[in-house]
């Protein structure tokens, strides 16, 4: 690999490098050493056992979210109703965990995650559907997805589902054979990190090295050359978002059944979103995903260190992801426009279908 | 215009153009695509600048930087493409881009008014009030007229205004025309249609290849003699061509029937045979249905009526098409859009269409190596200039790009080859490799079903030649035989021969 | 209106929810430092322009994806906002601050039934209800309403009537991104007198919503923008009184129905058919 080669692989870590040099002016004019905070948020993030266990809980829901929608980015659509779906997936964890008892662990988990898989699916479902049936944008149809989902299950929290006598809205305990187990003794750290993991690998396996994930990509990429060879490519895009769906579901799961145990109204503090740049960022890759969702997970963790201990607030942090986003946002942008003039330059952006690089993706354009 | 010199990389579309348009006459542009005729009067409304040469506006040198200027000079150009938006009013097309009338208002109870009084007065018969997505593409022609009457156009371009009409639209479109220059306006008008423009104009220039060929006075001149002109007497392909070798049918199709885009009958009721180790070349202008032919028959358009039978199969199910996929070799003329996928790899356009069956899968899992490794192989083969298999395909030149198609598709030892503008784009050197590889493939029993807009390329290159004119057959020849002029009113839908319906023996 | 300023001119604003929460911010600041809520109201619309510069620069300019972008920004105020507040609003001493009074219209207010209700508010309540007829007014009747809609639709035919596509969608964002700072303005100085974290809550969102619920039309925006308050003190009224159903019903309504209105059309969709699309030269 060449250098340029290697610059251009590079560029998301410019992006961020540059955001945390702009991020350290205003924690410098309010009067904190940036060098300091910096320090503060990488110890609080990996140096000690509680740092890390904060990390781990952080990540998960995030590198879930995030790998599905990294599975909708490579068939070029864009899924911005992971936070529904996030919800929707946690609900039905949550409904397998209040309502069924009696069964062994071993069971009762993979039955409340197929639950919430195919609840995320199905939210998945409906924009997936309009967009091939209908064409419309599953940009806006998502969106409002979001929104259902989100005041069904604080109706369902708040009531039928909910604890009595709860101070605010939440649901009574999930059966023990339905939570998830804890890693890392004495935290919060649990068992979905685990299984986010092994499904990043997975879907490396298959965006990589097998027929379907060739398909997704050919159906991302090029719908119309797709269809010549024989790709079906309404079939592949509906299935592809439904297994984005999916697997944000897995991560609301995840958060009910491994962190809190039980369902809270309101659980997800815009996980979803957070995870549309977690999976930008990670330029579509599952491996990459697992390194950016990582990222924004220690980012927010040791964040919590800096606040306790330098008075700067978490939110610094949000802001520096922000600027990040930007900027790698224009950069991706950049290197599309430098390789029409420049042969030779790699693209980063690659695994990205240049449509969704660049511009929203338009049922008409394909 | 005078010695109009227009380069756009090593083309030269237009060289040496010098064009008189009198003032209160029709003026026709005629020629094939590719002529350089719609280059010319781009640079005439402003939308490319002259390498050599000057333009004369009522007899004063001008120059033309933007289509602002262009239309302040009252110049107005109708494209084939509209520039209409289809939710807007026609009034609020017209006056899209233009000052407001009243204050900061658009006043469009006034604009409608005028644009009323305006259709009148040419016979255009356009209700302003209506949304352009309601209306006919007929009356949205008339509205991009309008849009240049409005604009107070003293000359009108028209870009082959009938390539998207019915017949009677194109009636009523001529009817216009004649009042247009009634009314004192010249027109321009620019077709590659003999019978149109024998009937409507005054005067004919003729280009070829970017070159003027002649221009004479319609009342002086004939079909026959125009054709002649379009075509001449031009280089014949240096290829060597052996006899062919006639086996069974690679390919028969029936009375086929199709729609195009704009629910426009497409195809009407198209039968031949394309015969193993032959290569039939469709010839025609662009926009006569060759388009659709190609689609119908490599299963991306579904026909209306009609059989297609591919190496004796129907492919009218999808089990039938499945069956057929591994003999039928397709070559896009948009590569970029069904030859390749861009972003991919060369390795990966390579397998695009057997990735997933052996070699290249065991099960689900592919075999990347395999994948390569085959790449590799074919690369040599064709000789595909790149840097390596795994570079994407958009880095590669145009004629390499064409390379890993004619890889892909043909080496898979096809029984039919359908073969659409192959060398366009493609430099001399790239052209003459895709030929030589078409010929290679017939020599070696495949079928060729050749459509090409290159007249000289088919004549060339084919056995057999059908002209194809408005979705029909004017006429299946053999090139040697025919005459030249013949060909050419065919392609003008001015003749209809006999079809030589059997494949060469 | 921010919203449908954007996308009629071609571009998805997700970043709205930020542009309101800068707006907040500002109107605050501008308030408490320059003298009163005029001048914050001042200093809202301009940081919202500014920010709405800052996202037709990266997505317009450079033609990065309009919706990372725009998640993007919303990061960077939620990040940003919370910041100054805690590190220089708070210090300083900043906390509630002149804010704008409730004002009764002459005679309009003594109209039984109406006049209690829609005549006696605060100076945003009225800007809002004459801006939406007149930012309808202009899109619809001015040239330049004209040209953002066309730009929004078939850039290609904007640019062959030579309207400039970039600046009309410059123009689209900015305006959005004051629009949306007023709206910010209103959560800080209109109802309360202060600013507190996060206070948008999402409601650029759901602004989002409405822009489609609206169709894309400034007095459908208001329309619909009525709807989903509505919904939000149905909610609320629901909740004060106990009234035994389920609250968010009501507020899941008008969304399920915006999907029905989206499904409803086959293809000639409603929404500016280029929202969304990146046009450059090359496009040409």
């Amino acid at each position: 690999m060449n250098g340029r080669a290697l610059a251009g692989r590079l560029l998301p870590v410019w992006a961020v490098l540059v955001a945390l040099l702009l991020g350290m002016v205003p924690v410098g004019l309010a009067g904190v050493n940036p060098a300091a905070a910096y320090e503060e948020i990488l110890r609080g993030a990996l140096a000690d056992v509680y740092g890390f266990a904060t990390t781990l809980v952080k990540t998960t829901p995030l590198l879930f979210a995030g790998l599905g929608i990294a599975v909708a980015l490579r068939a070029g659509l864009v899924n911005i109703g992971a936070e529904g779906q996030i919800y929707m997936g946690g609900l039905a964890a949550a409904v397998v965990g209040l309502s069924v008892h009696g069964l062994p662990s071993v069971v009762h988990v993979p039955l409340a995650l197929l639950a919430a898989g195919a609840a995320g699916g199905v939210w998945a479902l409906v924009p997936a559907l309009l967009k091939v049936g209908r064409g419309v944008s599953e940009v806006i149809t998502t969106l409002l997805m979001n929104y259902v989902a989100i005041y069904l299950v604080s109706f369902l929290a708040g009531g039928p589902l909910m604890e009595p006598g709860a101070p605010y809205p939440y649901s009574r305990p999930l059966d023990a054979a339905a939570q998830l187990p804890v890693i890392i003794p004495a935290t919060d750290a649990h068992a979905g990190i685990l299984l986010a993991l092994a499904l990043a690998g997975f879907l490396h396996l298959i965006f990589g090295y097998t027929a379907v994930g060739f398909r997704v990509r050919m159906a991302g990429a090029n719908p119309a050359a797709a269809a010549y060879a024989g790709v079906r490519v309404h079939a592949t895009l509906v299935a592809a978002m439904v297994a984005s769906g999916a697997l944000a579901g897995l991560g609301g799961a995840s958060e009910v059944m491994g962190l809190k145990h039980r369902l809270f109204d309101a659980f997800s503090p815009g996980y979803g979103y957070d995870a549309i740049i977690v999976a930008f960022l990670g330029a579509g890759q599952p491996l990459a995903v697992v390194a950016t969702a990582f990222f924004f997970g220690a980012l927010r963790s040791g964040a919590d260190t800096m606040q306790r201990s330098l008075g700067v607030p978490v939110a610094i942090v949000f802001a520096i992801q922000g600027l990040t986003v930007l900027f790698l946002a224009a950069s991706l942008a950049l290197q599309g426009r430098l390789l029409r003039w420049a042969r030779g330059w790699p693209q980063v952006a690659a695994t990205l279908p240049a449509a969704v690089a660049t511009g929203v993706t338009d049922p008409e354009r394909r | 215009m005078e010695g109009i010199t227009k380069r756009f990389g090593p083309v030269l579309a237009n060289d040496r153009v010098t064009l008189a348009v009198r003032r209160g006459t029709v003026h026709a542009l005629l020629g094939e695509n590719g002529a350089g005729k719609t280059t010319l009067m781009n640079i005439l409304f402003g939308l490319h600048a002259p390498d050599e040469g000057r333009v004369l506006l009522r007899g004063r040198p001008v120059e033309i930087r933007s289509t602002r200027e262009a239309i302040r000079r009252r110049i107005g150009m109708i494209h084939q493409q509209f520039t209409l938006v289809p939710p807007l009013t026609v009034a609020e097309n017209i006056v899209l881009g233009l000052p407001p009338r009243r204050g900061v208002f658009l006043d469009l109870r006034r604009v409608e008014r005028e644009i009323e009084s305006l259709s009148r007065a040419y016979g255009l018969d356009v209700d302003p009030r209506l949304p352009v997505w309601a209306l006919p593409v007929g009356m949205q022609q008339r509205v991009e007229i309008l849009k240049a009457l409005y604009r107070r156009a003293d000359l009108l371009i028209l870009d082959e205004p009938t390539s998207v009409l019915t017949p009677a639209e194109s009636e009523a479109l001529f009817a216009i025309i004649r009042r247009l220059v009634a009314e004192g306006h010249s027109v321009v008008f620019i077709s590659h249609k003999l019978e149109e423009v024998m009937r409507i104009s005054d005067t004919i220039t003729v280009l070829r290849h970017g070159r003027v060929v002649d221009t004479v006075r319609t009342a002086d001149t004939t079909p026959a003699e125009l054709a002649r002109m379009m075509v001449g007497r031009d280089v014949v392909l240096r290829l060597f061509k052996g006899p062919p070798r006639a086996g069974g049918p690679a390919l028969e199709v029936d009375d086929l029937h199709a729609v195009g885009d704009r629910g426009l009958p497409a195809l009407r009721g198209v039968t031949f045979t394309v015969a193993r180790g032959e290569i039939l070349g469709i010839a025609g202008v662009d926009g006569n249905g060759q388009a659709e032919l190609a689609e119908v028959i490599a299963g991306l358009r579904r026909p209306t009526a009609g059989r297609i039978r591919i190496d004796g199969r129907d492919v009218a199910t999808p089990a039938g098409r499945r069956a057929v996929a591994d003999r039928l070799a397709y070559i896009p003329a948009d590569r970029g859009r069904f030859g390749v996928i861009l972003d991919f790899t060369i390795a990966e356009n390579l397998a695009l269409k057997a990735f997933h069956r052996p070699p290249f899968s065991r099960g689900p899992v592919l075999d990347r190596s395999r994948i390569i490794d085959h790449a590799r192989a074919l690369a040599e083969r064709f000789d595909i200039r790149m840097n390596s298999v795994l570079q994407p395909v958009r880095q590669l030149s145009g004629g390499n790009q064409q390379k890993v198609v004619l890889a892909r598709e043909m080496s898979g030892e096809p029984v039919l080859i359908v073969a659409v503008q192959p060398s366009r784009g493609l430099d001399v050197g790239a052209s003459e490799y895709v030929l030589r590889t078409i010929l290679e493939q017939r020599d070696r029993g495949a079928g060729v079903l050749y459509i090409s807009m290159e007249l000289d390329e088919v004549l060339g290159l084919s056995d057999r030649v059908a002209v194809l004119y408005g979705g029909e057959i004017m006429g299946i020849v053999r090139p040697g035989d025919a005459r030249l002029e013949d060909i050419s009113l065919m392609m003008a839908g001015s003749l209809r021969t006999a079809q030589t319906a059997a494949p060469a023996q | 209106m921010g919203g449908v300023f954007s996308e009629r001119s071609g571009v998805f604003n997700i970043g709205l929810e930020g542009m309101m929460l800068f707006g907040a911010l500002a109107a605050v600041m501008g308030s408490h430092y320059l003298g009163g809520p005029w001048m914050g109201l001042l200093g809202a619309m301009l940081v919202g322009g500014a920010i709405g510069l800052l996202l037709a620069y990266v997505s317009v300019g450079l033609g990065a994806n309009q919706i990372v972008s725009g998640v993007g920004i919303n990061l960077l105020a939620l990040g940003m906002t919370t910041f100054v507040a805690r590190m220089v609003l708070r210090p300083a001493g900043v906390e509630q601050v002149p804010a704008f009074q409730i004002v009764a219209v002459p005679y309009l207010a003594r109209v039984p039934l109406l006049g209690p209700v829609v005549f006696t508010q605060t100076p945003l309540v009225f800007i809002t209800l004459l801006l939406a007829p007149a930012l309808a007014l202009f899109l619809f009747t001015t040239p330049w309403g004209l040209a953002v809609r066309a730009t929004g639709e078939l850039p290609r035919a904007a640019d062959t009537a030579g309207i400039h596509v970039s600046l009309v969608r410059y123009f689209g964002v900015i305006a959005s991104g004051v629009l949306a700072g007023m709206g910010g303005a209103f959560l800080s100085l209109g109802q309360l007198n202060l600013f507190s974290e996060n206070m948008t809550a999402g409601r650029g969102f759901i602004a989002l919503a409405a822009v489609i619920f609206g169709k894309w039309h400034p007095l459908g925006a208001l329309g619909a923008s009525f709807l989903f308050g509505a919904a939000e003190a149905l909610q609320l009224f629901i909740q004060t009184y106990n009234l035994g159903i389920p609250y968010q019903l009501p507020t899941m309504l008008p969304y399920v129905l915006a999907l029905v209105v989206l499904g409803g059309f086959v293809g000639r969709s409603v929404a500016p058919a280029a929202a969304g699309v990146h046009y450059g030269r090359e496009d040409r």
